[in-house]
């Protein structure tokens, strides 16, 4: 016989096991998310750490002479003569003023390395621009070789410092002593297309790329994905048929993006001779692959939508579809375009769809239309980091970051529209 | 009036009822006739007429041979216990039951002469002509007067920016709601009191001007002053037209309406004046029902 003292000692002994219980749960989850944090925190030291010096560019700025005879050159207008010049000795020549020491050949072309490959270009733009400079000597600032780029940017780190020779660092070395070689903002990575040369490669062309992607996709995914999630939440009949629509409609979203991209090679590119590489098409695929997505949430929204309001309508002698048209969908907006901006975001980092339509071509040219060649942020991702050289290693972090910045954005704004549209009854 | 007497056998009911389960009360012997209504369910000029109504929501069949006729310019109330199919009758009334599909109805049932369930009728046109109010307020989530001038806009009531201001304000006045919203017709609806809320319902309803106006519990969901202004408002309403009210306050029906009807089970079983189902109730299932033995 357990009397009235026992039974409220055993519940108080079972009390302390259930708070244990309920303290070492709440444990659990705090563990939980201190892990989930921590992983954030590494990934994000990590691209940021790879990723700054992205975000920096080195330059040397020299006195050039312009002197014809060394370039071979007495008229800057004559278009062969032009093609023939040397553009590369009056940059030799200026660096020289630094190192008049230096007159082995082997020895100057390793000098003439510090500087990067298009500081001929531009030298010879200025004089075809400006013919009368010929015979002067001009200030020009150069974007340095990527090797130099890197060692000067890591100057504590000799992992950085193995593509130059000893001599070729204590040029650069002296040359950072002087202030001739500076480094600034990068502005270049923010107003170019790709590059064969890190230093000269800009992500530009890749958000515009983007950009116009994600415009095609909208304007194709969101009108299609709302009409027919209105149509088989409102209006389709419930019958075998419909069913057999909404387990695909499902499946859909499941389907590995590739499938996609093969989809729109055989369809789009194949069968209607659409141009490759180009924002239309790879619009038309991410469009394809979104519509499930948003299908499903508006679905959702609109089944949100309480019945008091529909059934209110009705009760006025509102049709079917003044119903739809002035209450339901206006309602499911905030669903619905959060949702689409979820589709969108994913959409945003897709690569492997875009690869296989041709997007992944390597394009210098920023896009200026939705029928010009293009490549999109996730793909210029790619691009560099399958590259060798040490420059393109931190442009595909400092991408990353852009990438990143793109989606947070998307996905804040979905989350303020929620907040600001959200209906309450 | 006989309000007060409803109220106290209805109070001793309840006493009843605590001291003992209410369903063993129920006389076991008393059976329904289907089809079988005592008391006045007929008149001579009604405004609906219905025969041999039956409702069946899939196999089951939640109204059984139902024949009623509902008055010009009178407020009937359907009283009964839940499940016993009120609701379901008054939806068949402007074809609410339509959206559910699994709901059927047979029987004939005429507004004027016409047949509402006649294939070729126009159920917006129908429900321009029979109003609805809802248990629960459900106003748009739109301005106060949106609300209003809704139906009038989607019917083409008006064609003047004018006109909808007279309506909007005519209706609200009816409802009693127009001095305490007519500073704020901007603001949202959703922001008014239950009550105003529920008044707001009735505004918009009579906004298109109905024939018929039905309520389906319309002060199920407020306190008793809000209900105390909905019922004045039925009874001013009542001039001008047909009101069908479903409602589980019995002391309601007899405060607003003249005519009671009486669902037990899908079946109707009485039909009288108000004043006679509270006083001397002809069928003992209504006896029993308005003392409290069941419900």
């Amino acid at each position: 016989m357990t009397d009235q003292r026992s039974q409220a000692e055993i519940v108080r002994q079972s009390l302390k096991k259930r708070y244990r219980k309920e303290k070492r749960f709440r444990f659990y989850g705090i563990a939980a998310i201190a892990v989930a944090l921590m992983s954030l925190v590494i990934l994000f030291t990590d691209i940021i750490g790879k990723g700054y010096t992205g975000f920096i560019k080195t330059t040397i700025t020299l006195e050039v002479p312009l002197d014809g005879e060394a370039m071979y050159l007495d008229d800057p207008t004559d278009k062969d003569q032009v093609s023939m010049a040397d553009f590369q000795a009056p940059v030799l020549a200026a660096l020289q003023q630094y190192f008049p020491e230096v007159t082995e050949r082997a020895d100057q072309r390793e000098l003439s390395r510090l500087v990067g490959s298009y500081a001929s270009n531009q030298v010879r733009d200025l004089l075809e621009g400006n013919p009368q400079l010929l015979g002067t000597t001009q200030t020009m600032e150069f974007l340095v070789h990527d090797t130099v780029s890197v060692y000067v940017k890591h100057a504590d780190n000799p992992a950085y410092s193995i593509r130059l020779t000893e001599q070729q660092q204590a040029w650069v070395d002296e040359l950072v002593g002087k202030g001739v070689v500076e480094t600034s903002f990068n502005d270049v990575f923010f107003s170019r297309g790709d590059s064969r040369e890190p230093s000269n490669a800009g992500i530009l062309g890749a958000i515009i790329g983007s950009v116009l992607t994600m415009v095609v996709t909208l304007v194709i995914a969101f009108p299609v994905g709302v009409a027919a999630a209105v149509y088989l939440e409102e209006f389709a009949p419930q019958n075998k048929f419909t069913d057999f629509i909404e387990v695909n409609i499902n499946n859909l979203a499941a389907v590995p993006s590739i499938i996609f991209g093969l989809l729109g090679l055989a369809v789009f590119i194949g069968l209607f001779g659409m141009p490759r590489s180009v924002p239309v098409v790879g619009g038309l695929v991410l469009a394809l692959m979104t519509l499930p997505t948003i299908i499903i949430s508006s679905r959702a929204a609109i089944k949100s939508v309480p019945p008091s309001i529909r059934e209110a309508a009705e009760g006025i002698g509102a049709s079917k579809m003044q119903v739809v048209l002035h209450h339901v969908v206006p309602l499911a907006m905030p669903g619905m375009m959060t949702g689409s901006i979820i589709g969108m975001a994913q959409a945003l980092g897709e690569t492997a769809p875009l690869l296989l339509i041709g997007m992944v071509a390597f394009i210098v040219e920023v896009p200026d239309g939705f029928f010009s060649s293009a490549t999109v942020l996730p793909v210029q991702i790619y691009l560099w980091a399958s590259s060798a050289e040490q420059g393109f290693v931190e442009l595909a972090s400092a991408g990353i970051m852009i990438l990143l910045t793109f989606m947070i954005t998307m996905n804040a704004l979905a989350i303020w529209l929620r907040k600001r549209l959200e209906r309450r009854w | 009036m006989n309000t007060l007497n409803t109220t106290v056998s209805n109070e001793a009911g309840l006493q009843n009822a605590a001291v003992t389960p209410a369903k063993e009360e129920r006389p076991a012997e008393t059976v329904i006739e289907e089809g079988q209504t005592v008391g006045t369910p007929f008149s001579d000029d009604p405004k609906f007429r219905l025969r041999n109504v039956e409702v069946f929501y899939g196999a089951d069949r939640a109204i059984k041979n139902i024949s009623l006729d509902i008055a010009r310019n009178e407020v009937i109330a359907f009283i009964g216990p839940s499940g016993c199919g009120k609701s379901t009758f008054l939806r068949c009334l402007n074809r609410m039951n339509d959206s559910i599909d699994i709901c059927r109805v047979k029987g004939a049932l005429h507004l004027d002469d016409q047949d509402i369930y006649d294939p070729k009728r126009d159920v917006v046109e129908l429900r321009a002509r029979v109003g609805m109010v809802f248990q629960k307020p459900n106003p748009f989530p739109k301005s106060i007067y949106d609300n209003v001038a809704y139906g009038p806009r989607i019917h083409g009531l008006a064609n003047r920016k004018s006109d909808l201001d007279d309506i909007v304000e005519n209706s609200l006045r009816k409802a009693g709601l127009w001095n305490e919203v007519k500073d704020r017709l901007d603001a949202t609806a959703t922001g008014m009191s239950g009550g105003q809320q529920q008044r707001l319902c009735i505004a918009r309803a009579i906004a298109v001007s109905p024939e018929v106006v039905l309520m389906d519990e319309p002060c199920s969901a407020l306190d008793p002053i809000a209900t105390a202004k909905v019922e004045e408002l039925i009874a001013e309403l009542s001039a001008s037209y047909t009101i069908v009210i479903v409602t589980h306050s019995m002391q309601q029906a007899a405060r607003v309406s003249h005519r009671t009807a009486y669902f037990h089970l899908g079946h109707l079983v009485e039909v009288n004046d108000t004043d006679k189902v509270f006083t001397s109730p002809e069928h003992e299932l209504t006896e029993s029902y308005i003392t409290g033995r069941f419900g």
